[in-house]
């Protein structure tokens, strides 16, 4: 299987240090500031982004982790249901600013269900995306990200593969790679 | 795997561990989700279920309700008390009337044992038993087993006594297999006339004083006196069922540990359970109804899904 490294540990660490003095730049002292990474692959990245905003600020944002999948508008039409992840927010976002995180956006179905499951924990002032691939031109939903590491051009036919030496890879690295044939 | 083996919840029986245990796991997402601000999520929105019951519930009725609200399904209603059961119509002619009314979902409570099997084998929709007659209560052993789980950690290597009319009880026979799958020790325990003549070749112990019992296990899961399916006397009174079976707290006290109490519903005070015991920090009871609706939302979500 042909792959293709796109983004490696070192522009990786790049792009996560820009996300964090984005953020800065745009909610100041966080004083009304959340922050959700989308399960089940958003946590990661956001568990690295509030470890390093506490490293620069010294300030303990809030975050949590949301799971969208009894939000999801494809039950039923997939051969089996999806299993859901923990969704863990120990407070509530009504009228708070709230940061989505993920790694990849796509088609923006997880988003879409994302917004509606966080709805559940109140209205928030305001919503912003942070993903750290952008898939172009692949898009059902009319959603964009706020905070983008890197857009990427891709076929229908490839993956945008993840890995983190967290999680028992060599190094950090995002992938492309062909979907295998059946 | 995030599918069942089963498109049917008939009994514990026809399902296996890892069934259970992804239920489980998808209870604790909707336990979870009915803590929330706004308890509500969409996932079996374009679902229609009917709720079919012809025997008396009101937990089991009101938990699958609740259930089936908080998962955004249409729901239908029916008992056979003011139906055209009560005309002379079939089981199979009123569950194919409701059916033609395009019902994806079947939620069923009947007097006959087998009564959602039959169905199964001759309509379309999904069927969840929800109690037939003195054979299997499947979604509340489910409930009782996540309760232990929830409260214990785990429900394996842990020894649970079930106290009282044995032989009248489809909440014993679902608990039995229920908790043997998940490598639970059981003990069944109550008046010799109450206790199946045959129940010890399902691998229970069998055991007829209640203290030895209660010494015995970690968990104490208390059954009702079932005096509605009881069609000769099988003990004298219910005076002396109390003074021999129920338990208080002088009992708990006495004993060298600190068991959990469990209880089904609906209680009779000062028979099975004193109000002292029903009402003690030992009691998981309450915990019991709340983890009923999770548990029915997670089974109702896993058997809609796929295509």
């Amino acid at each position: 299987m042909q792959k293709r490294l796109v983004l490696d540990q070192r522009q990786i660490e790049i792009i996560l240090k820009r996300f964090c003095h984005q953020l800065i730049e745009n909610h100041d002292t966080f004083e009304n500031t959340v922050l959700l990474g989308l399960q089940p692959r958003g946590p990661i990245v956001l568990d690295k982004i509030a470890a390093k905003l506490k490293e620069i600020t010294g300030l303990d944002i809030p975050f949590g982790y949301l799971d969208a999948t009894f939000h999801r508008d494809d039950f039923r039409r997939r051969d089996f249901p999806l299993k859901a992840n923990e969704t863990k927010i120990n407070f509530l976002i009504e009228g708070k600013r709230v940061v989505l995180v993920d790694d990849v956006l796509y088609k923006g179905r997880s988003v879409r269900a994302a917004m509606d499951a966080m709805i559940a924990f109140g209205r928030p002032a305001k919503v912003e995306l942070m993903v750290l691939v952008d898939r172009k031109f692949t898009r059902d939903y009319p959603i964009m990200p706020d905070y983008c590491g890197l857009k990427v051009n891709t076929l229908e036919s490839q993956y945008v593969i993840v890995e983190w030496a967290a999680n028992g890879f060599e190094n950090d690295g995002i992938w492309i790679t062909e979907k295998e044939k059946n | 795997m995030s599918q069942l083996s089963t498109r049917h919840l008939l009994g514990i029986k026809d399902i296996n561990e890892e069934d259970i245990r992804l239920i489980f796991e998808t209870a604790d997402n909707f336990k979870e989700v009915i803590n929330r601000p706004i308890k509500k999520v969409p996932s079996l929105r374009d679902i229609t279920i009917a709720n079919i019951f012809f025997e008396n519930s009101t937990r089991t009725k009101l938990s699958f309700e609740l259930a089936e609200k908080r998962l955004s399904a249409d729901i239908v209603n029916f008992s056979s008390s003011n139906s055209s059961v009560k005309k002379g119509e079939t089981l199979i002619d009123t569950v194919n009337n409701i059916l033609s009314m395009k019902v994806d979902m079947v939620v069923m409570r009947h007097s006959s044992p087998g009564a959602p099997h039959f169905l199964s084998k001759n309509i379309k929709a999904n069927i969840v038993n929800a109690g037939d007659g003195t054979h299997e209560h499947p979604t509340q052993a489910l409930l009782d087993s996540f309760s232990i789980r929830e409260k214990l950690g785990d429900v394996a290597g842990k020894k649970v006594a079930i106290i009282g009319d044995i032989l009248h009880s489809r909440v014993a026979l679902s608990n039995i297999f229920c908790l043997q799958k998940l490598g639970a020790e059981v003990m069944v325990c109550g008046p010799i006339t109450l206790i199946p003549k045959h129940i010890a070749s399902l691998g229970v112990k069998v055991e007829y004083d209640v203290r030895k019992a209660l010494a015995w296990c970690d968990v104490a899961n208390v059954l009702r006196i079932q005096l509605e399916r009881q069609q000769i006397k099988y003990f004298p009174s219910l005076r002396e069922y109390s003074l021999y079976y129920g338990i208080n707290k002088k009992m708990l006290d006495n004993l060298d540990k600190e068991i959990v109490i469990m209880h089904p519903g609906p209680i009779n005070r000062g028979v099975e359970l004193n109000s002292d015991v029903a009402d003690s920090k030992q009691s998981i009871i309450l915990n019991q109804v709340e983890n009923g609706v999770a548990v029915r939302m997670a089974v109702l979500y896993l058997l809609a899904g796929g295509k």
